[in-house]
Parts: C-alpha cells; sequence; structure tokens
C-alpha cells in the first residue's frame, strides 16, 4: 500500500497541488501529473541528464529527486525557461538533432548561463557535463551555449525558390525539439491506456514453463491481463528480412538470449507499475549457453536454431583475381588480426510507445526507423492484413539502426488487439540494453601486400561475426563487409570471407555502418603497417592506391563520382601540420606523446544488390496548400529538412512552402527505412522526381516556359515568367482519391546488379567516401588516451543541407571515439550507462570538417549518402594515431587504459622513434 | 506498507529509526539508480528537511561536516588547503546535478570501493558520527567502512556528522579520479594525498587510494617514508611493487588488477609532484 501525501509544488511560476506518494521520483510526478513531458527519462539512474529540472536555479536530475524534497520549491523546467535565445542558439547551431536531450541540455545550460551570462568553453563543458548526447558529438551544443547571447534570430532568411539545395537552413522540424514540446515515443498516452510490462529470461539460455499465470493475475489488487505466445494470433516469427524469419515477439518455449520477452503483463498504471515481477510463475530451466563464436562453431555445439547447421547463418564473399598467389609474390606485405566488442547504440530514448483501435484498424505509435516494416511485420504476427494496423511514427530519439528492428510493437498491438484497449509501453534502460540490438561483434584476421612503389596487389580478409540469437541484420553484414573490406582502394587480388555466426548473445543487428567500421578498424590499421613497411608516408599510401573515377571496385563495378582522392588531397595539409605539431611536442620527453593517425573508408549507400525504392507524393489542395509526403523517419539526421529542400528546388517552391505529412503509414507512400545511408539519396531522388513531375504538369497547364516560378496562393497558383502570369484556380480542377486537385507522385528504386557466387556484381549505385586525420596523446604510463583534434573530409556529393552534414559528421565521429576507447557491452553487467560509457562532452575533440563535393551521376542534385561513413574513419585513426604516439598495436577494442597501457609495454619500438 | 518520513529534527529521526528499519534517504543518487520503480519502496527517512545536518562547521577542535552537506556545498565552502583534495574529488562526483543532490554521508553510506569522498575523506583523519535514540558514538572512518558495501552503521544508527580534526586541517592537498572518460564515470583508482611541509621537509603525510582494494585504504608505510624529505623527492620514494603489496584490486569491466595496482602508483607520484609544484590548489 502506498504513502500518498498532498503536496505544494511551484512548477515553472505555477501553484499545483497535488497528492502524490512522496518518494515518488519528480521526473513522473512533472510528467504523468502534470503533464510536462518536454523533461525526458533517459535512464531513471542520474547517467544521461536528460531529464534535468532546475530546483531554486540549481540542476539536478529530476529522476533522482523524491517529490517530497521539493515541496515548495521553484521548480523550472524546459517548459518554463524564460528567455528564447538560448532555444534559438540552439536551433542557429543545429545543436538540436533527434532532440531527446535537448531539454535536458538546455537546462544544465539555463542554470549555468543564469549564473555567468558569459562562460568560457570549460565552464560551458563542465556545466554539460552530466548531460550525454548520443546525436551531435555536442560541439554544436557547446557552440550555442556560447554564442547564447547572440542576436537571438533563429537562422538566416528562407532561401529563395530554387536556392534550398546547398544552403545550410536549421532542420525545418527543430522548434519543437528546442520548446520541449516534441512528442517521443513515451510522451503520448492514449486515454484509459493500459500499462505493459514484460517479463523477461534472466538466461542466455533456457527452457521454460509457466505456473498458473491465472491464479498469479487472480491475485493482484485489480484486474490485471498476462498474454504469452499462446495468445499471439499469427506468425510468432519476425526478422528484418523475411527469408531468414526466426524471431518470435513472446518466446514460446524456449529462450535464446537475455532479456529475451516471454510474457507481457497489462493493466491499469498504477497497479502495473507496482507489481513485483519477481513471483510471475515461471520456472526457467538453464541451459549451457553458446557465449561466443568459437564456442558456437566447435563440431558438436548445440544449434541455436535447429535448421542452421554450425550456427552459422549467411556466409558473405568477394573475390577477384589471385589473392594467395599475388600474396606470395609481393615484396611487402603484412598481417593482422582485430576483435572487436558489443556495442550498444544508446540512444537516449528508450523504446517506447502506444497502441489503440481505430475502428478495425490497430494503430501503432512508437519510436522507430522503418514504419512500413514495422506495419507489415507486427501485421504477421498478429494474424492481420497490412491494411489493419496503422503505424504513426513517434519523433525518435535516436535510432543508429536499432529501431530498424520490431521491439514493442507487437507487443503493444497483442495487447490492444486482445482486451480491445488502448496500451502503452516503455522500456526501461535496462530493459532497452539487454534486449534490443547491438553491433556485431568481429574477430578478424587479414593479410595484404604492395609492391615497392607501395602500389596494393592483394589482400585476404576473413571475420566471423556474431550475431547473436536471432538473425536481424547479420546477413546485410556478412554480405556488406566483403564488399567494402578492400576500404576505397584499387586491389586486384582480394578475397573477402565474412561469416555471421549465432550465439547466445544479444541480438547484433545494424548500426551505423552494418560491419564495415568493425572491418575498416583492421583494414586501415593493416594498410597503415604495410605504409611503414614500404617507407611510404602512410597518406601518400593511401592516395597512391585510392579509387579513381573509371576504376573497378573488388566487385567488379566501374565506379564513378570517386571522391576519395579528393578527400585524402584535403587533408594533405592538416596531415603534414598535425606531424609536425607531434613531433615538436614529442621532442621534450615526459609520460605525454602525441601521434597522428589517418584512416579512409567508403560507403554504399542503399540495400546490397536489393531493391529499396522510395516513393514521394506532393500535392496541392483546393485551398492552395502544397502538401509534401515525406515517408523518411527522421531520426535527427534530417530527412524532413533535407527532402523538402530537394522537392522544393525541383518545384520551384520556396522550401517553407511545403506542409511535412507524415511519416505515417496510413498516409505517406513508403520511403523505406531510414538506414544504410540512403533516405537522402533514395527518398531525395524520389523526391526529386516528384517535384519536378508537378511542375511540369502545372508548366504543362499554363504553357509556360522552363524557367517559369511557381507561387502557392490561396485557392489559386500563380505561376508566371518574365512575360506574363497566368493563375490556376484550384477549386475549378478535380480533385483526386488523396484530396489533391494537382500531384505526382514518383518512385525511385536505384540501379544495383545482384552479386554473383565471387561477389561480383553492382552492389550499390552510390557510395559515399570519407577520410579523417586523428590527433591524439597517449598518457603512456596510464594507457589513457585524449583525441585532441580530427580533422575530417567526407565526400558526401553535393551538400544539400551543409550544416545538416556537419552535423551527421561531428555525431559519427562521437561515436566512433566511443568505439575505439570506451564501449563495451558485456552482456547482463553493462545494462546501464554508468557501467556502459559512450563520450560526454568532456571527451571530444576540436572537430574541422571538410565537406568534398564531389557530385554523383545518379544521387539527387549529385547527392549521396553520408550517415554512416562519418563514422567508420574514426576509430582506425585513432587506432593509428595510437601506434605512431607509442608504438603500440590495438588488437583489441575498445583502447581502455588497461588495455593500452598493456599494448605500450609490448610495443616493440621505442616511443617517438616512428615513421611518419 | 510505504511510508516516507520526512522529520525536521534530528530527535524525530531517531525516535523514527528506534526499532523500526528504515532506509535513510538523502540525495537518493545511490538509491533511486538501485531500484527500477518509480518511487522509494518500504519505510524511508528521509533526513533533508533536517536542517542541522547540513552545512559546514568550523570550531576549536577542527570541523564538522553534517551528514546532508551536498558536494555542491563543500564547493562553495571556504575552507583551508588541507581540504583541496576533498573539492577536488567534489568536482569529480558523477556531474552538477549530482553534486547538488549527493551527500557526504550518503558517499560514505553507500560504501563503495570506488566512492569519491572517501580517500580524501581518509587522509584527513575523518571520524564519524553516528547517532541513535540512545546515544552518540564516533568511529574512525576506516573503521567505519567494514568492506564492499558494508558499513559498521548499527540498527537504529544514523551518521549525522563526518568531523575533521584541527590538526588535520595542516597542509597541502591534491586528489587525482583516473577513469575511461571526462564526467560522469566511476573511479578505475583514485589517490587523496595531503602533506604538511611547513619548512621545506615533510613533517606529515596522509595518503589514500581508491577502488584498488575492498575499503579505500590509507598507506601508512609509505607515509612513513617520506616524512623527512623534501616536496621534490616525494615522486621518486612511491615504489610500485610495495604500492601493489599494500592494494586488492580487482580485475572487472573497467580494468584489471595489475593495472590499477600499476595506475595508483602513477597517480600518487603526479598527486605528490603536484604538490611539489605547488600546483596542487
Amino acid at each position: 500500500m502506498k504513502d500518498v501525501q498532498f503536496l505544494h509544488l511551484v512548477v515553472n511560476g505555477a501553484a499545483h497541488d497535488i497528492a502524490a506518494p512522496p518518494g515518488r521520483r519528480l521526473s513522473a510526478v512533472l510528467r504523468d501529473d502534470l503533464g510536462l513531458t518536454g523533461t525526458k527519462v533517459g535512464c531513471d539512474a542520474g547517467d544521461c541528464g536528460a531529464c534535468t529540472v532546475l530546483i531554486g536555479g540549481e540542476p539536478v536530475c529530476a529522476c533522482l529527486t523524491p517529490v517530497a524534497q521539493v515541496s515548495g520549491a521553484r521548480i523550472t523546467t524546459v517548459e518554463g525557461l524564460a528567455d528564447g535565445g538560448l532555444q534559438a542558439a540552439f536551433l542557429r547551431h543545429g545543436a538540436a538533432q533527434c532532440g531527446i536531450c535537448t531539454p535536458g541540455m538546455l537546462m544544465a545550460a539555463a542554470a549555468l548561463l543564469a549564473r555567468d551570462p558569459r562562460p568560457d568553453r570549460p565552464a560551458v563543458e563542465d556545466a554539460l557535463g552530466g548531460v550525454l548526447c548520443r546525436c551531435t558529438g555536442y560541439g554544436a551544443i557547446v557552440a550555442a551555449v556560447l554564442d547564447a547571447g547572440g542576436d537571438g534570430s533563429t537562422a538566416a532568411p528562407v532561401p529563395a525558390p530554387g536556392a534550398a539545395v546547398g544552403a545550410s537552413i536549421p532542420r525545418l522540424d527543430g522548434q519543437a525539439k528546442v520548446a520541449g514540446t516534441e512528442r517521443f515515443g513515451a510522451d503520448h498516452v492514449p486515454d484509459g491506456a493500459l500499462l505493459v510490462r514484460a517479463i523477461r529470461s534472466p538466461h542466455a539460455s533456457a527452457r521454460f514453463a509457466f505456473g498458473d499465470l491465472a491464479r498469479w493475475a487472480a491475485a493482484a489488487p485489480g484486474r490485471v491481463h498476462v498474454l504469452t505466445a499462446a495468445d499471439i494470433p499469427g506468425e510468432n516469427r519476425f526478422s528484418t528480412i523475411p527469408a531468414f524469419r526466426d524471431q518470435p515477439a513472446l518466446a514460446e518455449t524456449h529462450v535464446r538470449m537475455r532479456g529475451e520477452a516471454v510474457a507481457l503483463v497489462a493493466g491499469p498504471a498504477p497497479l502495473i507499475e507496482a507489481l513485483d515481477l519477481g513471483d510471475f510463475p515461471v520456472e526457467w530451466t538453464p541451459e549451457a549457453p553458446l557465449e561466443d563464436v568459437a564456442a558456437a562453431r566447435l563440431a558438436g555445439a548445440a544449434r541455436i536454431h535447429s535448421r542452421r547447421e554450425g550456427n552459422l547463418l549467411i556466409e558473405g564473399k568477394v573475390r577477384c583475381g589471385d589473392a594467395e598467389g599475388a600474396l606470395k609474390d609481393a615484396p611487402v606485405t603484412a598481417a593482422a588480426a582485430v576483435e572487436t566488442s558489443y556495442v550498444e547504440h544508446a540512444y537516449i530514448e528508450p523504446e517506447a510507445g502506444a497502441a489503440w483501435m481505430e475502428g478495425a484498424v490497430l494503430a501503432i505509435r512508437a519510436c522507430t526507423q522503418a514504419p512500413m516494416m514495422d506495419r507489415d511485420d507486427t501485421a504477421r504476427v498478429l494474424g492481420l492484413p497490412p491494411e489493419r494496423v496503422r503505424i504513426v511514427p513517434a519523433a525518435t530519439g535516436g535510432g543508429f539502426g536499432s529501431k530498424l528492428d520490431l521491439s514493442l510493437q507487437p507487443l503493444l498491438g497483442l495487447v490492444t488487439l486482445r482486451t480491445g484497449q488502448p496500451s502503452r509501453m516503455v522500456y526501461s534502460r535496462r530493459e532497452s540494453m539487454a534486449s534490443t540490438t547491438k553491433r556485431h561483434p568481429a574477430k578478424m584476421t587479414a593479410r595484404a601486400g604492395a609492391d615497392r612503389a607501395g602500389r596494393l596487389t592483394a589482400m585476404r580478409f576473413d571475420g566471423d561475426f556474431d550475431t547473436g540469437a536471432y538473425s536481424s541484420w547479420g546477413p546485410t553484414v556478412a554480405v556488406r563487409v566483403p564488399v567494402h573490406a578492400s576500404g576505397p582502394y584499387r586491389v586486384a587480388n582480394y578475397h573477402a570471407e565474412a561469416r555471421a555466426v549465432h550465439t547466445n548473445g544479444p541480438v547484433s543487428g545494424a548500426f551505423r555502418g552494418f560491419g564495415v567500421p568493425q572491418a575498416a578498424v583492421l583494414q586501415e590499421t593493416l594498410f597503415d603497417d604495410l605504409a611503414l613497411a614500404a617507407g611510404i608516408d602512410r597518406l601518400e599510401f593511401r592516395r597512391i592506391n585510392a579509387l579513381r573515377d573509371g576504376d573497378r571496385s573488388v566487385c567488379g563495378q566501374q565506379l564513378f563520382g570517386v571522391g576519395i582522392g579528393q578527400c585524402l588531397d584535403a587533408l594533405a595539409e592538416p596531415w603534414a601540420v598535425a606531424l609536425r605539431d607531434a613531433a615538436q611536442a614529442n621532442a621534450k620527453d615526459g609520460a605525454l606523446r602525441r601521434g597522428v593517425g589517418i584512416a579512409a573508408c567508403w560507403y554504399g549507400c542503399g540495400n546490397t544488390a536489393l531493391p529499396n525504392p522510395s516513393t514521394v507524393r506532393v500535392g496541392i489542395t483546393p485551398a492552395g496548400r502544397l502538401r509534401l509526403h515525406q515517408g523518411a523517419m527522421d531520426i535527427g539526421q534530417g530527412a524532413n529538412t533535407v527532402i523538402a529542400q530537394i522537392c522544393a528546388d525541383a518545384l520551384g517552391v520556396p522550401v517553407d512552402a511545403f506542409e511535412l505529412v507524415g511519416p505515417d503509414t496510413a498516409l505517406t507512400p513508403d520511403c523505406g527505412k531510414t538506414s544504410a545511408s540512403r533516405q537522402t539519396f533514395i527518398t531525395g531522388k524520389a523526391a526529386l522526381l516528384a517535384g519536378s513531375a508537378l511542375r511540369a504538369g502545372i508548366l504543362a497547364l499554363t504553357n509556360m516556359g522552363e524557367d517559369a516560378r511557381i507561387a502557392p496562393l490561396p485557392g489559386a497558383l500563380r505561376v508566371s515568367d518574365g512575360r506574363q502570369s497566368r493563375d490556376i484556380a484550384l477549386g475549378e480542377l478535380p480533385v483526386d482519391a488523396n484530396g489533391y486537385v494537382l500531384a505526382a507522385e514518383e518512385s525511385y528504386d536505384p540501379p544495383t546488379a545482384a552479386l554473383d557466387e565471387n561477389g561480383q556484381g553492382s552492389p550499390y549505385a552510390v557510395y559515399g567516401y570519407g577520410a579523417q586525420v586523428a590527433e591524439i596523446q597517449v598518457d603512456t604510463r596510464l594507457g589513457t588516451v585524449k583525441v585532441r583534434r580530427i580533422t575530417a573530409a567526407h565526400d558526401v556529393g553535393r551538400a544539400i543541407n551543409p550544416a545538416l552534414a556537419k552535423g551527421q559528421i561531428e555525431g559519427g565521429i562521437a561515436q566512433g571515439l566511443g568505439m575505439a576507447l570506451m564501449e563495451e557491452y558485456l552482456p547482463g553487467r553493462t545494462d546501464n550507462l554508468h557501467d556502459y560509457l559512450i563520450p560526454t562532452v568532456g571527451d571530444m575533440p576540436e572537430i574541422r570538417s571538410i565537406l568534398i563535393e564531389k557530385t554523383d551521376p545518379e544521387g539527387p542534385y549529385g547527392a549521396k549518402g553520408l550517415g554512416e561513413h562519418v563514422l567508420i574513419p574514426t576509430a582506425p585513426a585513432i587506432l593509428n594515431a595510437i601506434r605512431h604516439a607509442t608504438g603500440a598495436r590495438i588488437g583489441r577494442l575498445p583502447a581502455l587504459p588497461h588495455r593500452v597501457r598493456a599494448a605500450i609495454r609490448a610495443a616493440p619500438e621505442r616511443p617517438g622513434g616512428h615513421a611518419p | 506498507m510505504d511510508v516516507y518520513h520526512r522529520p525536521e529534527t534530528l530527535q524525530d529521526a531517531l525516535a523514527l529509526l528506534n526499532g523500526t528499519a528504515l532506509t535513510v534517504a538523502a540525495g537518493c543518487t545511490d538509491l533511486f539508480p538501485a531500484t527500477p520503480a518509480q518511487e522509494l519502496a518500504g519505510q524511508v527517512l528521509d533526513i533533508t528537511a533536517i536542517a542541522a545536518l547540513r552545512g559546514i562547521d568550523e570550531g576549536a577542535d577542527g570541523w564538522r561536516l553534517g551528514a546532508a552537506t551536498t558536494w555542491s556545498d563543500i564547493l562553495r565552502a571556504s575552507l583551508p588547503p588541507a581540504f583541496d583534495m576533498l573539492k577536488q574529488a567534489a568536482r569529480e562526483v558523477g556531474s552538477v546535478q549530482i553534486q547538488n543532490a549527493g551527500t557526504i554521508a550518503g558517499n560514505i553510506c553507500n560504501a563503495s570501493p570506488a566512492a569519491d569522498g572517501v580517500p580524501p575523506l581518509l587522509a584527513l583523519d575523518a571520524a564519524v558520527e553516528l547517532a541513535s535514540s540512545t546515544g552518540t558514538r564516533r568511529l574512525a572512518l576506516c573503521d567505519f567502512l567494514t568492506g564492499v558495501r558494508q558499513t559498521a552503521l548499527r540498527p537504529g544508527e544514523m551518521v549525522t556528522a563526518i568531523e575533521v580534526p584541527r590538526a588535520s586541517g595542516a597542509g597541502c592537498s591534491r586528489f587525482l579520479k583516473l577513469g575511461a572518460r571526462k564526467y560522469l564515470v566511476i573511479s578505475i583508482a583514485s589517490v587523496a594525498v595531503r602533506v604538511v611541509a611547513p619548512a621545506g621537509r615533510v613533517e606529515g603525510a596522509a595518503l589514500a587510494v581508491g577502488a584498488c582494494s575492498p575499503v579505500p585504504l590509507r598507506l601508512t608505510a609509505l607515509e612513513q617514508r617520506l616524512c623527512g624529505r623534501a616536496p621534490d623527492d616525494l615522486p621518486d620514494a612511491v615504489d610500485d611493487a610495495a604500492i601493489a603489496g599494500a592494494l586488492s584490486p580487482i580485475s572487472d569491466i573497467r580494468a584489471d588488477a595489475a593495472y590499477r595496482a600499476a595506475a595508483a602508483a602513477e597517480l600518487l607520484r603526479r598527486a605528490l609532484g603536484d604538490i611539489a609544484d605547488g600546483a596542487a590548489g
């Protein structure tokens, strides 16, 4: 029974008298009792700071504050931020990407600025150190706080028609993010919604049986629904790739990983919240888990899935020339091995959502990266035709690949379908980390050879990727890695294989790069070995071998629009300066050694040799409203803005002329998933085609020339060129099924060619390229690494929005830095954000971004994807810099201090004595 | 049944504690992370409304830090250089948000081997004042902390203050923390060092190491070896093998045992070097 007291709260100047348990978290009271959902909850442990509010002007975590302690105190939340200058600066600097950490950042910054209106950078970093951001890399946030006293304007004026592409406009959906009014998965609670909690496995492998569920439910002081796999009406198997469906929404008789759900309980929120799930009647019979790839591949190992022999999910291969023969003949060779860890996406928003019935249609509103896939897979699990499921994506507080997979969608759907009542579910941080996908741990070996002039002649790559309990994106990783493991270089004799192997670990799925970042760690450190062995400058070695227009990739694909050479050229001067600076600093003795590293990358945009179309609709209503059905899920990367910019220029209207519709599977055509750096390229191209088609239709209607201007007016459309002007009276035109008098809908699917048995073909229509120089300092006695600066040159093709592109680069670098230096997910041991570390504001280096705009013949306005290649070079560049500084070769990520120190002590060379 | 008490006097708090098992709550920065629930469950005694338990008083015998004094309070307090290490530790406790809520007594009662506050308090020879309805007793901090997450707190007792004797307010001090990232990080190892050298010779030294043993430890043998030396010579007196012998670090997700011992020795050298350089402030 609860102790409820009457409390007097003063929030944002308004008095509230509420009855609440005095020991309740202030965050819960603000959100649930007062409806102030601007305060976000990311961890309930003080680790992420998203819930930061001010008590008497001082920042605290609302999740750690018993409400009794603030009775009568002055509480300020993001809704009560008085001065708009700070928020305007956040918008201006692109400091909000997904927006989930933004309220916490704003509050922490506001407390600082109230005390010190003109803080310096260290003061800003100290003030923001308690709030984690996974999107931005923090640089834009720090810049915004330093500039909070700026002119208060949000941005430059809206670009003229035709000038949107290439303009650094602030994100079109940014206002709600900085106001704290953006509605994420947990922020919408339908009236009367049942709260849903899952019973999850504490074992990595176990059989289980339920006891008397009805009796357990009946013992609760109220109506509790209990649902298990037996209640699932459809096919209880899903996967992101239909051919590999193997994951149950609720396990049936045995579990294959920790955190796997076996049952749901649902009921009124206070009742469900208070339930002790520890006495839920389930009996586990643990079995010996296969904990790593070596155990899973042993002859005689148990099969995690009965039809997958040797626990092999799939194998990918790319082969050209004679790698072994050429390696034998190569005068310069090198060999290396690298092992990487599970990496957690650690978006600040744990999975959350709600479901309700709209007549016969089941509506699910949850965070996601792939609304249409959610719809189809949830429908199949629930035995519904797809049109009876509607996915209404919530604002999504970061995804990075993990929110491509189903999580709570079928669970919410099941509860609402079975009970007829609305439901909601919010994963705890532990639940999110334990049950959702990770980056594949990889064990990789490689050998490579070059001639004496430094020209690569051969490469052999072999990798085992731990794909965990279920398939998810394992097939994609296994196929993508061999295609990319050459890096952006000419290698005539190449043989790469990658296997996705099941274990009883967490499901490994998509995480920014689909295995390519792991492969690049090995390949780029190996190429440093080759350069050193050949006595060639490491940047020069890469320039010698970089792919050029017209070259063929290891898949035999002839490439155009290849920008890696320009990326490397752009880094030549920063590289030389960095080497000189490091040598100068290292001239004096001491424990601190500077190092400089370089790494390059490439990334094929879109699905690997598989169709992945996007469809964009743009229409004009009889009233003259211009609507863009933008189905590319914006998880912070900026699709809502970039796609609108492309369509605006194609149609010839200002970018703010559009009303954006969707993504919503009931309202928006399918734009596929937000993954594989595909949205700017593929949905962008569909938007270009749709905008152009609508323009052509309008011009045909008015007989105007190509250069005519189109201006939406109330009820009319004015079309004018230099000589004449005509108004189209929209009310007189017939209305189509979508409510438009003028409309266009266009699809685009990138041209690819299937890979043959040797991985030869044209897997992608467009590639992005990048290279980064990392300047670091190693404390050789403690093994700690401080990244001082990263200079990043990325070929994004035409930069549709340079500011957003730079935001992607900075965020990608932050994740790459984390992967290099601190991130290691250990199932059952690091299911929180204090044992699992991601970079804080104080861990980020200065970042200098260089946008290379080598236009692509296929991409819209020449654009390429960039979401993933921004991350790939960071970790290998840091490792190469550590080696440059100390001679230490890191074979295992992350490079935690004890590993770095051990590697330094094992290094053959003496610090400071290395080739440049 | 859940009951949440928030008395305004110590007398009331001690009366409540008498005979009832209560969870004493202050900043809640350890209590809330330990539960997935939205409320603190069971019988809770919130001591943050007791004004007498918060703040720092200086008296003839030394300093008295009220149990509910927050890390931010400590950072703002006017204290002699011997307390610099405590302030430096305060600045490293979690984040500003945590420093505004977390309390000094909470830090020692939580009894984490990696508690940031403990090494400086050990190096200040701190004592813990414990009160119950039947009386008050004092324990040296090193006796109060009995193991990983274990203290000498008896049923019916609560910590009311941390006391630092006048004599321990002498000297210069330095705290260093090693973690895998800048903010919001649990120590791999930490050291607190206080050196009294009024005339260019060390007359007294207090050295403590955190996160390298079940309870943070004073290194008394090394302290004795430092006496009589010039401040500049102190780092050289730190012997890796001796440090490793005194500590009993574990291998965990943050670091391995051998690394911890070596890092502790290195941090001690640096802290002592900083004091010699006068950079300790």
